[in-house]
């Protein structure tokens, strides 16, 4: 199998678990964490130096989902990558689980911070990353964020801070779906031009197709973009992407799947 | 006392290269030295204290020992979902300081004025919050903190507060300091209003109440010993805080108080209204306004300890006053 084959493969496995879960849990944010997953599989499948089984190796990369609404398709991918067993995922946002529906690490191998409110992550990863230049240590910090999250003021002083201090080792993604919690983005509060401002704000930028898992991975391994700056990676995706009656709709980021419509949006995906 | 802290923190960061401290852009000569001296274990954020306190927060989930460090309100409120989220949920070690408890920037008014911190700095999971009652305090707090796992709060004065302890100190996390003894009344003072509960405790002592005088310096854990010996040993508790009276010392106290059923012992909390300040002025004006200073309180508290002579309740103090008269 190519890495371009297991990459995709790993992107739908995700895709799989996700609606599997959200559906058993009675879950929302299944467009959300649809399409984020071809990121996360880029990552996890081929960007990120993790050992699975050594989660807490002090030279791992840090990786931080800061848009924990997200969370189900972290666990999916942290469980395919036998950071913990598959059958966790079963009882996912259900009585008991330990994996709740924003990203949490409490006796969940293989995450580094827990998240859930919006405009967080960076700054853990600012800090995460600043510990490893003054230490020259090699690890390297991912945050991937949403679009929406934008919106928070808290996102850029982080942006500010981590061009200031020539944070190198940090990279953010931006999952950029276009669609937020209850309208498209560029209705509910301009984004655009995005990449200019991430540049404008000292980051090196690039944008790719963020569901090319190879032009994903092929990207990834460019980091840093630049010696000396951060870099942003604003991933192009669809919301839901991978089932046709769930893409690129505001409905998907809080309705579960039916019985009905997980048996037919995984047959689109080719599942079992 | 911010200067005890600076110093001593420069202490410790000199033997332990694990200790961070970060500014949200304040500390104007008073960080300089500790900036020159130790270039990689400071930072100053900028204006910026919710990325301050989530940069705090992964530092420490990389192994630091951080320090946050900004005036009044800013390290706490200001960024409270960071100090939630990012510190206490994940148990990081990051050691929250602000400057200026109560109405110490008296006249730069409410925005600068640090009285609800306590109440809500405590309510939160994880938090170790001390709020030391002179610089002997704050400097062995500093210290206590550092090695405390986990979240702490560490709530100072400004400057120029007295020293109340002459000697060494015993300085312990969740352990309240006796400076005086008597069996008539406790103050239990917390942070900055120490050197007045010892003022008040002169006081009461020249007209014949005898006083004992706590330093309850962390008010989570609270010492709930020290408050069942004073309401058992004594004959009232008098709380003292420069802050709301709401969720604070004295809230906590009740807390403790209320749930030993066999203690009556009569309380009497004293502190801020649950109000904005609009008055303008000194520390030492706006104290006296909200009547914490010591004329006001010996006079109201003296008032209160009689109140407790009346027959109408059994009191350790009403019984030991019955017997000497008889």
């Amino acid at each position: 199998m190519t890495d371009a084959d297991f990459l995709a493969r790993l992107a739908r496995r995700i895709r799989e678990h996700v609606l599997r879960m959200t559906h058993a849990g009675r879950g929302s944010h299944v467009g959300s964490n649809l399409s984020v997953a071809d990121v996360l599989a880029a990552l996890y499948g081929h960007a990120l130096r993790v050992a699975p089984s050594r989660p807490n190796w002090p030279d791992r990369d840090r990786f931080i989902l800061s848009k924990g609404h997200a969370a189900a398709s972290l666990y999916a991918v942290l469980a395919e990558r036998g950071f913990f067993p598959l059958e966790w995922l079963a009882n996912y946002y259900q009585d008991g689980s330990r994996l709740c529906g924003h990203v949490s690490g409490h006796g969940v191998p293989g995450i580094d911070a827990s998240t859930g409110s919006l405009g967080h992550g960076l700054s853990l990863g600012a800090g995460m990353a600043l510990v490893g230049q003054r230490d020259s240590r090699p690890y390297r910090v991912f945050v991937v964020l949403s679009d929406g999250e934008c919106d928070e003021g808290s996102m850029w002083e982080p942006v500010l801070f981590a061009a200031h201090h020539h944070l190198d080792n940090l990279i953010a993604v931006i999952d950029y779906n276009k669609i937020q919690s209850l309208d498209f983005v560029e209705r509910t509060l301009a984004l655009e031009p995005l990449a200019e401002k991430w540049r404008s704000f000292g980051w090196a930028v690039r944008e790719v197709d963020g569901h090319d898992v190879q032009a994903l991975a092929a990207t990834l391994d460019q980091v840093p973009f630049d010696r000396k700056r951060p870099s942003c990676l604003v991933a192009h995706t669809v919301k839901g992407k991978g089932v046709s009656f769930m893409e690129n709709q505001v409905l998907w980021h809080y309705r579960p799947p039916s019985v009905e419509e997980l048996a037919s949006a995984l047959a689109e995906l080719g599942a079992p | 006392m911010r200067t005890a802290f600076i110093q001593e923190l420069a202490r410790l960061a000199e033997r332990d290269p694990r200790i961070t401290f970060i500014t949200g852009d304040l500390g104007f000569s008073v960080i300089e030295g500790f900036a020159a001296s130790f270039p990689l274990q400071f930072l100053n954020v900028g204006v910026a204290e919710q990325n301050m306190t989530g940069v705090a927060a992964g530092m420490a989930l990389c192994g630091k020992i951080v320090f946050t460090y900004s005036i009044a309100n800013f390290p706490t409120i200001r960024c409270l979902e960071q100090v939630r989220n990012d510190v206490c949920y994940h148990q990081a070690d990051v050691k929250i300081v602000a400057v200026g408890g109560g109405l110490a920037y008296g006249p730069l008014g409410y925005s600068h004025h640090a009285i609800e911190d306590l109440a809500i700095m405590r309510s939160l999971p994880n938090v170790t919050v001390v709020a030391p009652g002179d610089p002997v305090e704050a400097a062995a707090a500093t210290a206590a903190i550092a090695y405390t796992p986990g979240p702490c709060y560490l709530r100072l004065g400004k400057a120029g507060e007295a020293t109340c302890h002459r000697s060494g100190i015993s300085f312990e996390i969740g352990r309240a300091i006796k400076l005086l003894d008597g069996h008539d009344l406790t103050l239990i003072s917390i942070g900055g209003m120490l050197p007045t509960a010892l003022e008040v405790a002169g006081r009461l002592d020249s007209q014949g109440i005898e006083v004992r005088v706590l330093s309850m310096h962390t008010l989570k854990p609270l010492d709930d010993e020290a408050i069942v010996a004073a309401a058992t040993e004594t004959g009232a508790i008098v709380t003292l805080e420069e802050h709301s009276v709401v969720g604070g010392l004295g809230s906590a106290v009740a807390e403790t108080l209320t749930e030993h059923p066999a203690i009556r012992a009569p309380l009497k909390r004293i502190g801020l209204p649950s109000a904005c300040t609009y008055e303008v002025g000194s520390h030492e004006y706006l104290k006296d306004r909200y009547g914490l200073s010591a004329d006001t309180l010996a006079d109201s508290i003296a008032a209160f300890v009689l109140e407790q002579l009346k027959p109408r309740m059994v009191s350790p103090l009403r019984a030991r006053h019955s017997q000497s008269r008889s």
